[in-house]
């Protein structure tokens, strides 16, 4: 762990009780969803944490509990640091904070969240769907969604996927 | 096939001024197909007479599923698809998927390989401006610069050709090294490249940054403050046009970039001038570091000889049968990864792009999240837009340089 | 300049109306801005100078569909950009042609998932697919080349007014 980032990690332990993990020279921190907005303006105004690189969600599908992990990747510009923060989400009604009022990137990124993983964003200014198309069913980047794999056409099943395909009339 | 949906101005009450909801404003799309919207983007504009009131930014006309995809093959193959994502970076999205590969199965690069992906990368960035400043100048009505840069952009090209046997989509990189050694044409090439290309950005400034027109459309126009820029999230040029100087390669350097000497151009005034002046100066210096690395270039192996993770060469395969059993396993099943998770970026021609790779224990990833800088930098349009004339929204979306891909991915 | 220098003076000259018809359509025929992803770039680098398009009378394209004839489709159509195309090719009017530009818009390419049409001839009728991802500018103009011999060889019977 980089040196400057000790005291950083210890204030968030004690403050907040959170367990750390450290892999390759990386430190992840696990925080509960509704410590999450304090823990960010802390480290936003005490510790110089300006930029939120990265908001993003990793399902762990037949996991139930927790079935997603949110992460906050932030950086410092001001000292050069790194610091990820997950944050465990049940897979039944998940829901979390928004964080729109600490990082305003996070209005389009926590849009992002809901549309690929159904995860809900509790005081979002704006819920809405952002990349699939407002009338989809389900959200495509859980692990239980299918792929919408198309079987390829080749000689042999030429005819049969043929006849199967919506060909455009004029 | 769905039908397009009909937009009332219900949908976007909490989005626009009560003006609109009077009729007092008008609500103008300009729709995803658009010359001059880089890309399938559509902007849903509320105006009074000129003046741009609101701007409210609807993607996903591009949306391919990349993320989703990625899962499903292992992390050789899914290789192929990081090109495709910011079409005009691709050497270095390969480059951030395979640096974050190597980080998550602690995989080493030899020297060479090392100053061969520079050289590469930083051809890819002088290709990337070139295209934004022609299709910049197509925006404002400069339509020779479009073909001049295009000219200068089919050298780099042909490089690539040489190198790969493909123009754009090269995958050229890969974890581990590269593919496989450049022929012994290729320095001849670059350095041809480099002995004319001062001259070509000469020209290119003369046409374009003391001129009067330019300089009325340009400057004063689309501010970004320091502050909201750090807020939403933006990196790169226009971020260092804001007067901020962060930029990976010197910060954070990876690949060997600490031996290269080059400056990171910063201006402080935060409008859309500051941005073409500094992507201007990110050329020379561009130009600058592929010449040190092209008189550095040492010589040695290009890929790793680490066979649990790199294919070993044929001629091998024919005299020892470890190199075939490592073949068939790399081929067939593919290498496994910790079920850990890593974060590692890279500063492309737009911003910081990261990866973030959580492996599973298998041989396909648990998840691949590219954290793309065009989305973060898109975001802060409704902002600098406000208050200015339509005209000036189309300059000011030339100089974020958004590549639709990158947002939508 | 033009027909008489090389040809000289032919006097009266007789030809059947569809030659005439086909080969004048050829000689100007105006592409629709439609470049979605990267093969647009490449789309971009066949309009620019080292591979020329308007040598073919190409140079001009139009981004509104009511002034185009051609409507190349130059990248992968996402579920949600398809009834847009779909709009706009009911907007352009006849005669029309299409072409597929590569691999994404001929088949679905390297994106076989629920977000990408497999092939865009799901969406509209298509004349030319060109292979490639993307394809050189080279076989951008190729694929011009054969819609230029498809519409050399249209006769007016199949083409009657409905």
């Amino acid at each position: 762990m980089d040196k400057k980032l000790e005291p950083i990690v210890k204030a968030v332990q004690g403050k907040f009780s959170a367990k750390f993990e450290e892999f390759r020279n990386e430190v992840h921190m696990f925080v509960n969803p509704d410590q999450i907005v304090d823990a960010l303006t802390m480290l936003r105004d005490e510790h110089q944490f300006e930029l939120l690189s990265a908001l993003t969600a990793v399902d762990n599908y037949p996991q139930t509990s927790p079935r997603f992990y949110v992460i906050y990747q932030l950086t410092s510009l001001a000292q050069n640091l790194s610091l990820q923060l997950k944050v465990p989400v049940n897979g039944d009604k998940p829901k979390v904070p928004t964080v729109t009022r600490v990082y305003s990137v996070a209005n389009w990124r926590e849009r992002e969240l809901f549309d690929m993983f159904g995860i809900e964003v509790e005081g979002h200014p704006d819920p809405r769907r952002i990349l699939m198309p407002d009338d989809t069913e389900g959200h495509p980047l859980r692990r239980d969604f299918p792929l919408g794999y198309e079987e390829p056409q080749f000689t042999f099943n030429f005819d049969e996927i043929d006849l199967r395909k919506p060909y455009a009339k004029e | 096939m769905s039908q397009i949906e009909e937009v009332t101005i219900d949908q976007y009450k909490h989005l626009v001024s009560e003006r609109a909801l009077t009729g007092e404003t008008m609500l103008l799309n300009m729709g995803p197909q658009h010359p001059s919207t880089h890309g399938v983007l559509r902007l849903l504009l509320e105006l009074d007479g000129e003046i741009v009131v609101n701007c409210i930014p609807d993607i996903g006309f591009l949306h391919t599923g990349i993320e989703k995809n990625m899962e499903a093959k292992t992390y050789q193959k899914a290789e192929v698809m990081t090109d495709r994502l910011d079409y005009m970076n691709t050497m270095g999205n390969n480059l951030a998927y395979c640096m974050a590969v190597e980080k998550l199965v602690d995989l080493d690069v030899p020297a060479r390989a090392q100053a061969l992906r520079v050289i590469l990368v930083e051809l890819q960035r002088i290709a990337s401006h070139l295209v934004w400043l022609g299709t910049s100048g197509l925006d404002l009505a400069a339509m020779s610069m479009f073909l001049y840069c295009f000219r200068e952009r089919e050298q780099i090209l042909d490089i690539f050709e040489l190198v790969s046997g493909q123009r754009m989509m090269t995958t050229y990189i890969r974890p581990g090294g590269v593919w496989r050694d450049v022929p012994v044409e290729f320095e001849a090439a670059v350095r041809d490249f480099i002995k004319i290309f001062p001259k070509r950005i000469d020209e290119y400034e003369t046409l374009l940054t003391k001129n009067p027109l330019f300089i009325d459309r340009m400057v004063d126009i689309g501010y970004l403050s320091k502050e909201t820029a750090l807020s939403y999230g933006v990196t790169g040029p226009m971020l260092r046009a804001s007067g901020v100087d962060w930029d990976l390669r010197k910060i954070r350097p990876y690949c060997g970039y600490e031996q290269y000497d080059f400056n990171v151009p910063v201006l402080t005034e935060g409008d859309t001038y500051a941005r073409y002046l500094v992507r201007i100066q990110e050329l020379r210096e561009s130009l600058k570091i592929v010449e040190q690395a092209l008189n550095k270039l040492p010589l040695g192996p290009v890929r790793s000889d680490n066979r649990k993770f790199v294919p070993p060469p044929r001629s091998e395969i024919g005299t020892s049968m470890e190199a075939l059993i490592h073949h068939f396993k790399l081929w067939t099943e593919g290498f496994s990864a910790p079920d850990a998770s890593i974060y590692s970026a890279i500063e492309s021609p737009r911003g910081e792009l990261g990866v973030l790779l959580v492996g599973d224990g298998g041989p396909k990833p648990r998840r691949v999240h590219m954290r793309t800088p065009s989305f973060d930098n898109l975001s802060v349009i409704s902002e600098m837009v406000k208050g200015y004339l339509v005209a000036d929204l189309v300059a000011i979306l030339a100089s974020t340089d958004i590549v639709l891909g990158d947002i939508d991915r | 300049m033009g027909i008489e220098q090389k040809l000289g003076n032919m006097g009266v000259v007789t030809t059947s109306l569809e030659t005439m018809v086909n080969w004048s359509r050829t000689n100007a025929m105006w592409p629709m801005l439609f470049g979605l992803a990267c093969c647009a770039i490449e789309m971009m680098s066949a309009q620019s100078s080292s591979y020329d398009m308007s040598r073919f009378g190409m140079e001009l394209m139009r981004a509104s569909p009511r002034q185009s004839d051609l409507m190349i489709v130059a990248g992968r159509v996402s579920k949600k950009m398809g009834p847009v195309l779909r709009r706009l090719y009911d907007q352009m009017p006849e005669p029309k042609w299409v072409i597929a530009m590569g691999d994404c818009a001929s088949c679905g390419g390297v994106f076989n998932n629920y977000a990408i049409y497999q092939g865009v001839d799901e969406v509209v009728p298509v004349d030319v697919f060109v292979a490639g991802c993307p394809p050189r500018p080279e076989a951008l103009i190729h694929g011009v080349l054969t819609i230029h011999e498809k519409v050399k060889g249209e006769k007016f019977s199949d083409l009657a007014v409905k």
